[in-house]
């Protein structure tokens, strides 16, 4: 059954830590509202804290867009972030657990798709990253 | 930029982290922890987390961190009051939390911190009589 949006989103810039802090809270009072459970709610904040950091700090900035959705059966909320920054030249690796070229631990991008149902993800070398997930309600 | 406070009780350092961390706010602590430790000479550091709700790759780097700092400057420290989901969440991102003390909350990690230092020095006076032992003819 195909998403469907229920009303606008909201659209978070982020261009400092505290817009990542912003995403954050954004991510939680949408959740919320969604009725996921307190688990899958802590699940999608962290991951939307870890490529909320992401698009900052790799990205050079760019944007989190949080929509409510619903698919006839469940509710659930969508991100998707985009920045217009370097790309990724090689998915594998930056998917690999404990791969960094930032002095991380290398676990946001891996960690993050394992904490959402969907997630999607386009990347252009020298255009930028965009990447979608959502999380849906049991 | 927000900063935690850290709170001297007796020979324990506590910070409760009340507030959501930016990512400087949360080096800032780490800088001002290794600070508090030397100039108070306190050898446990107790970290409340009972008011996060979520710790991510960052946080969780910042955790250990500290404890590896304390650790140098001859403290223990015992991060208390993880929320349940939180933990869930910590193990599916994959993070393993290296080298972290926990305890459910700040009274048991007080007792923790207490008890690690009475071993510690157990295991000294053990080495010296040891010594003591092999140097006798
Ligand atoms: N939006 C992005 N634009 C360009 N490169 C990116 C982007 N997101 C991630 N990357 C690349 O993918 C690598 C892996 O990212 P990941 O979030 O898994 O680890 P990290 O950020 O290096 O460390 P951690 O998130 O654990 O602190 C990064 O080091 C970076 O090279
Ligand atoms: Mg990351």
């Amino acid at each position: 059954m195909t998403a469907v949006d229920l009303g606008v989103p909201d659209v978070q810039a982020i261009r400092s830590d505290e817009d990542v802090v912003r995403v954050r809270q954004l991510v939680r009072t949408t959740a919320v509202a969604a009725k996921l459970s307190l688990v899958d709610q802590t699940k999608l904040v962290t991951a939307a804290s870890e490529l909320a950091r992401n698009t900052l700090i790799y990205g050079g900035g760019g944007t989190a867009e949080v929509t409510s959705v619903e698919d006839g059966r469940r509710r659930g909320v969508r991100i998707v972030f985009a920045d217009d920054g370097p790309g990724i030249a090689d998915l594998d690796q930056a998917f690999t657990d404990g791969f960094t070229t930032g002095g991380g631990l290398g676990l946001g991008l891996s960690g993050a798709r394992r904490l959402v149902d969907d997630f999607d993800i386009w990347t252009t070398v020298g255009e930028g990253t965009r990447i979608t997930v959502t999380k849906w309600s049991r | 930029m927000e900063r935690v406070p850290i709170l001297k009780i007796g020979d324990i350092l506590l910070v409760s982290i009340q507030v959501d961390m930016s990512d400087q706010t949360a080096i800032q602590l780490q800088e001002d922890l290794a600070e508090r430790i030397v100039a108070t000479g306190c050898h446990g550091v107790i970290i409340d987390i009972t008011a996060l709700d979520i710790v991510d790759s960052f946080v969780g780097r910042m955790l250990s961190t500290i404890a590896s700092i304390s650790k140098v400057l001859d403290a223990e420290t015992v991060v208390v009051g993880m929320r349940p989901a939180v933990a869930i969440t910590l193990v599916e991102l994959g993070l393993s939390l290296n080298g972290i003390r926990t305890a459910l909350n700040v009274e048991r990690g007080m007792e923790l911190v207490a008890a690690t230092r009475a071993d510690d020095w157990d295991a000294l006076d053990g080495d010296d009589e040891d010594a003591e032992t092999t140097a006798t003819p």
